[in-house]
């Protein structure tokens, strides 16, 4: 409970904040609170995933995007697009009507089952045995993501002059 | 917090934060952050349906959640290289000011 009001928080004002590198300080405790959402639910080792992707990578990597794109002269802007009041219309209206289906769902009565046991060895063993074609194919989209990135944010050379 | 439906409520609600960060940010780079809250709200829907589903030593879920966390990350360091080129190009990410495809 005390996580997920954290984890709520933590999003809420990342969205809200007018500066932006305070909202990526509130979006890191965010992704820290679903982080702990994981380890509560069982799964040790997406929480810890969760941890070094989100927290130490694309937190990081947002505020160094921040950094470099930062305006030098102050101009003072609203921090909100001029459509908001539609946008958060619709967002209020996502969540009502989601809410609103898994509220009256009654797909799920049954309690919680018992504790699967979950190892890193078995995680391991079912990437290497079971899910080995997925994990060549992640790797690769890794690879050509990460050099599409750098040959994008690289520019022209003559820019560079 | 102890059963399905709250996790589902945490995550949708998570998903609608998200999605009003996108629909009413000026920001680039947050309208970026915001993508990521949603795909958060997924993965953690994920782990909940493996969490209290029939068979949950299956690892499914799992493994789900660890792939869509990689492809989150791809995604948000080529998006993070399109923000910066489009700012090389015309010196804002405010979304409101860029408002030509040809420059």
């Amino acid at each position: 409970m005390i996580f997920a009001v954290l984890t709520v928080a933590g999003m809420a004002a990342a969205m809200g904040l007018r500066n932006a590198v305070h909202c990526v300080l509130a979006l890191t405790a965010g992704f820290a609170g679903v982080a702990a959402l994981y380890l509560q639910l069982g799964a040790q080792f997406i929480g810890l995933t969760q941890i070094m992707v989100y927290v130490g990578a694309v937190a990081i990597l947002a505020v160094f995007a921040i950094m470099m794109t930062h305006n030098p002269e102050p101009v003072k802007q609203p921090a909100f697009s001029s459509q908001w009041f539609v946008g958060s219309i619709v967002a209020a209206s996502v969540f009502a009507v989601l809410a609103w289906e898994i509220r009256s769902s009654t797909a799920f009565t049954q309690g919680l089952p018992p504790q699967p046991y979950v190892t890193v060895q078995r995680i391991g063993d079912a990437l290497m045995h079971h899910f080995v074609l997925p994990l060549e194919i992640m790797g690769l989209l890794l690879t050509a993501a990460l050099i599409g990135a750098v040959v994008i944010a690289m520019g022209h050379e003559e820019e560079m002059k | 917090m102890s059963s399905l439906q709250d996790y589902l409520l945490l995550s949708s609600l998570l998903f609608s934060i998200g999605l009003a960060g996108v629909l009413i940010r000026r920001n680039a780079i947050l309208v970026l952050i915001g993508i990521e809250l949603m795909l958060n709200a997924a993965n953690l829907n994920f782990i909940a349906f493996w969490r209290f589903g029939p068979n949950p030593s299956a690892l499914t879920g799992i493994m789900f959640a660890l792939f869509s966390i990689s492809v989150a990350a791809a995604e948000a360091a080529v998006g993070l290289a399109i923000i910066l080129a489009a700012y090389r190009h015309s010196k804002t990410t405010d979304l409101d000011r860029m408002n030509s495809l040809k420059g």
